[in-house]
This record gives C-alpha cells, sequence and structure tokens, in this order.
C-alpha cells in the first residue's frame, strides 16, 4: 500500500516536474528580450536596459521620471511619451487615454508598453530636470481628525527648485501585511523659495496604501523618498483676476501659491472658495486669514456644505459652483485655478464656463 | 479501431464537433464571441493547445500511465499536462503578438480549465486511437471549435444592432444560435459516424 502510494506520488512529481522544467526553459528563451537601447530626443540621453519591463520602469532605473499619478497601473494616462520610431499597434488598454492626435503622432502610455526591442522617445526637456529625492521626516501636523501635512527635510540633493503648484510622487513602503510599493502624486503646500523642505497635505483614505501609511506607519525621523516635481498647474503670469476653488486636501497647492505671491508682493485680485463638509473639515483658516492681511486683494471664503443646524457658523453655506457667479467681475479678465475630488472640478469647471470664464487650470486627484 | 485518421480529422470538425455535439468549452466561446478577430486569436489558440496536449496525453497516457498500471491518475495528470502548455502558449503569444495577449486577457490562462481539452484528452482513451488518429482528432477538434467559436461572432455581428425582445438579448440568443448551428451541422452525420 506504502509502496503504491509512493509510486503515484513519485510519478506525479515526475511529470510535474519535467513539465515544469519544460516552462522555465522555455521562458528563458521567449521571455529574455536581450538588451534594448533607450534613445531620447534624438540623442540627447542614450542608455541600455535589460528587455521585458515596462517603458516607464525601465526609464525610472536610469533616473528618467515621467510623471505618472497611478504609478503605472495604467489608469492616470499621465505618462505618455512620443515614440519617434513604432513598436507596435497601440494597446487596448491605452486607448480610452490617447486623442485623435496623439494616436496619430505616436504617443503611447509608458507604463503599458514592454521594452522588448530598441526604442527612440522624445519627451519634454523639462523632465530632464525631474530627480529623486531623499528625506526624513521633520513634522507630522495634524490638520484635522483625517488631514495630515508632513514635513520632509531633504537630504539628497539638499536643494529643490519647484514652481509653486506643483507635486512630487512620494514612494511608500512596505508595512505590516501590504508587500507591494506604490508612490502617489501629491502637490507641493510648502512655497518654492523654502528650498531645504517640502510639506505635503495627505489626507486618510479609507484602504488606501499611501495614505495608511503616512497615516498610521510614519513617524518622525523616518526616512522617506520622492521624486519630482511634476505637473502644469501653476499661476499663469498675468495680470487678470483670480479664482482659486479647492476642497479638502486640495488646498495644499494654494497653500504654496499664495505664500510665493505674497513674497512677490502680488496686486493682482484673488478670490479662494474652499468647500468642506463641516466645522470640523476647515483646516489653516488663520494661516488664509494672515493673507488676506498681506496681500493686496485677497478674500478667503470657506464654504459648508454640511454645516451643523445648531452650530454658530456665520459663514456660506451650500456648495461652491451656485455662489460663483458673486466672485466673478469680469469674465474675460479672470483665471479659474481648481484643485480637487473629480466631481467637484467637472462641476466647477462647468459653471466657470458657463460664466464666461475661458482660462480654467485644474488639478485633479483622478 | 480502423478509422482513417483524415476520417477522424474531417469527422471531429463537421459531424462531431466537439462543440456543436458534445457542448463542451461553452464558457469561453459564449463570452469570448463578440468580435471576430479575438475569437479568431483565442480559436487559434485551443487549437493549438488542443492538438500538442492531446499527443502529448498519448503518450504520458501509453507509455506511462499504462505499463505503471496507474490509470486511474488520467484526469490529473492530462490536467497538469494542460496547464503546463496553456503557460507555453500564454509565453509564445505574449513574445510575438501582444495585441492578442491584451485583448484575449483572462481568457487565454481559462483555457487551462477549457472542458473542450480535457474531453478530447479524454475521448481519444476512451474510443482507443492510435497516435495518428488523436493527433488527428485533436486538431480536428480545434478546427472544429475554431469555426464554431467564428461562426458565433459572425451571427453576433449581425444581431448586435437588430431590436430584440428583452429577454432574448446576450446570452439568450446565442444559445439559441448555438443550438441552430448544432442542428444545421447534423446535416453532415450521415458523411462520417466516429461515435
Amino acid at each position: 500500500m506504502i509502496i503504491l502510494i509512493i509510486n503515484n506520488v513519485v510519478i506525479l512529481a515526475g511529470i510535474g516536474g519535467f513539465l515544469a522544467m519544460l516552462l522555465v526553459i522555455a521562458d528563458y528563451f521567449l521571455a529574455n528580450y536581450g538588451d534594448c537601447n533607450i534613445d531620447i530626443n534624438q540623442g540627447k540621453k542614450k542608455f541600455t536596459v535589460k528587455g521585458g519591463s515596462s517603458l516607464l520602469s525601465s526609464l525610472a532605473e536610469k533616473m528618467v521620471f515621467i510623471p505618472s499619478a497611478c504609478g503605472g497601473k495604467g489608469t492616470c494616462g499621465l505618462c505618455k511619451v512620443k515614440l519617434l520610431k513604432e513598436i507596435g499597434p497601440v494597446l487596448p488598454t491605452e486607448k480610452p487615454y490617447l486623442d485623435k492626435d496623439e494616436l496619430k503622432n505616436g504617443v503611447r502610455l509608458s507604463c503599458q508598453i514592454k521594452v522588448k526591442q530598441d526604442i527612440f522617445i522624445h519627451i519634454p526637456e523639462a523632465l530632464f530636470s525631474i530627480k529623486k529625492f531623499r528625506g526624513k521626516v521633520e513634522r507630522i501636523i495634524d490638520y484635522t481628525y483625517d488631514i495630515k501635512g508632513v514635513y520632509i527635510k531633504l537630504d539628497e540633493p539638499k536643494n529643490i527648485e519647484f514652481k509653486a503648484g506643483q507635486y512630487v510622487q512620494l514612494e511608500s513602503k512596505k508595512y505590516g501585511k501590504v508587500k507591494q510599493v506604490v508612490s502617489r502624486a501629491y502637490s507641493m503646500s510648502s512655497p518654492p523659495f523654502e528650498e531645504d523642505k517640502i510639506e505635503l497635505i495627505i489626507r486618510l483614505v479609507p484602504d488606501g496604501i499611501m495614505t495608511n501609511y503616512v497615516h498610521k506607519q510614519l513617524h518622525q525621523g523616518d526616512d522617506i523618498s520622492f521624486t519630482g516635481p511634476y505637473g502644469e498647474f501653476f499661476i499663469r503670469d498675468s495680470k487678470a483676476d483670480m479664482i482659486f476653488v479647492a476642497g479638502g486636501s486640495g488646498m495644499a497647492p494654494f497653500k504654496s501659491i499664495l505664500a510665493d505671491l505674497e513674497k512677490q508682493q502680488s496686486k493682482r485680485r484673488i478670490v479662494y472658495l474652499f468647500g468642506a463638509r463641516t466645522e470640523k473639515d476647515l483646516f489653516l483658516v488663520d494661516e488664509m486669514r494672515h493673507f488676506e492681511d498681506t496681500l493686496a486683494d485677497f478674500t478667503f471664503i470657506p464654504v459648508l456644505s454640511q454645516a451643523d443646524e445648531d452650530s454658530d457658523w456665520k459663514g456660506k453655506k451650500g456648495y461652491i459652483p451656485p455662489i460663483l457667479k458673486d466672485y466673478v467681475k469680469d469674465p474675460d479678465n479672470t483665471e479659474g485655478y481648481l484643485c480637487g475630488s473629480p466631481g467637484l472640478l467637472a462641476v466647477t469647471e462647468k459653471e466657470m464656463h458657463k460664466l464666461g470664464i475661458k482660462n480654467v487650470y485644474y488639478d485633479s486627484f483622478g | 479501431m480502423e478509422i482513417n485518421s483524415y476520417v477522424i480529422f474531417f469527422a471531429a470538425i463537421f459531424t462531431s464537433n466537439i462543440l456543436l455535439t458534445n457542448f463542451l468549452g461553452m464558457c469561453s466561446y459564449l463570452s469570448v464571441s463578440r468580435e471576430l478577430e479575438s475569437s479568431f486569436g483565442l480559436g487559434m489558440a485551443v487549437f493549438f493547445v488542443l492538438t500538442v496536449t492531446s499527443a502529448l496525453n498519448y503518450i504520458i497516457y501509453h507509455y506511462i500511465l499504462v505499463p505503471l498500471d496507474l490509470v486511474y491518475l488520467q484526469y490529473i495528470v492530462f490536467i497538469i499536462v494542460i496547464a503546463a502548455f496553456v503557460q507555453l502558449a500564454e509565453m509564445v503569444i505574449e513574445r510575438f503578438s501582444p495585441l492578442l495577449y491584451y485583448s484575449l486577457g483572462i481568457f487565454l490562462p481559462l483555457i487551462t480549465v477549457n472542458c473542450a481539452i480535457l474531453g478530447v484528452s479524454l475521448f481519444l482513451v476512451i474510443r482507443q486511437y492510435s497516435f495518428i488518429q488523436s493527433v488527428a482528432y485533436g486538431a480536428g477538434s480545434g478546427i472544429g471549435w475554431l469555426f464554431a467559436i467564428m461562426m458565433l461572432a459572425g451571427i453576433r455581428n449581425r444581431v448586435k444592432d437588430k431590436y430584440l425582445p428583452k429577454g432574448m438579448a446576450g446570452a439568450a440568443i446565442s444559445l439559441l444560435a448555438t443550438g441552430i448551428m448544432a442542428l444545421a451541422f447534423i446535416g453532415f452525420s450521415g458523411v462520417v459516424i466516429i461515435q
């Protein structure tokens, strides 16, 4: 009996082992793409990588960082690069993020295409200035029950140069049961003239890998790294009036922008509408009142959507889009800057266009 | 068995189509038949896996399991062989046709549990086919399956924009079309019988 059982097990294991060996050999020959060359901007930068991984990660390995808010999952559509030589058909996972012109010009999502041959790409020069930074957590501030501010003192390189409103990609580490390392985009809330540190404002998302890491695992003195700066969300140089609209941690870029404008002694007319649910969700109000004193023409208007009936809240109630029109003087001479959840942005942008504001810039959390 | 291998090959395509007479491999047949292109891809993958696994399983059955008197292990062994070969097919497709790889998506690994493939391996044992007959039966069944899914994809493309009563849309009309196709294939049954 025992012999029979052993016999069965040995035969099965033998067949299984043989097939597994076959697969390993096949994998070695089939999945081995050898060394591939990547050429950026016609010879500006060239290097050789091991084929088989995505273009995004191959580039990051060589310290060329393409913006990607989702960290390579193919859900944000930010990591577009232009291919100078076609490498194959556009994949169904890329199509939703590419418009007609981009399809025609060979623009692809770098997180979806794999390096299997020599690749020639074109990226904006500005991306070369994106670096990887290492630093230590200097302090963590509780702004509200679910929003924290994290100050990071830079170690390597020591200084960062960015425009107020831009963002970085923060990198998490493995913790508890979470075995994967992710990177997520957060706007700098500290002004650009504080070159040796940055502040990020991060709201806890239930089940969010990164936000749980920051809120529950990260402590003062911990090492942390990020890449950046990325993004086109900064103040356009003009004399036009500006309307800022933000919700929750969308406060971050505006805090940076306002401090920067204060230093430049800007004379522009600025209205800042900040949406929150209740008084518990408001933060940095004192700081905003301070800007009202120091800036030439700045008004901060918190708007509560679910203010308690019995609270003594005397400010605005309801939602931002319907009251926008009260603050627009001359639509042709007004710029809109929005940062917050995709829902808030979509409705606000629509309302602004309806009021005749053509220049609307936004930074979506999507 | 004295049946000519060519006869088995053509019979497997027409009279004894694995899908339309045995109704094996229905799951991916119904879910991937939305577009002609991807059904052709999946059909080719099934054809490839079927041909190779029927040969491999024949060899393993007759030269390992029978001499060692371990015939009762056939179910497990056949499945392992199929799983390994699907893995191989996956690698080949990913290397040479990334577009097909993405459009097949989850259905590629699901070929492993496509019952048409295990069914063919078990039939060739029951019907005591020789090696050549087994390969002919495997390849024929693969082509038969490819035919069936492509025909359904064509039909579904035609039906797509037509008005259908609510209860008939989707899987219901596909199953009806399959049933009518199966009836049509019975028309071939006077030609050869390999049961």
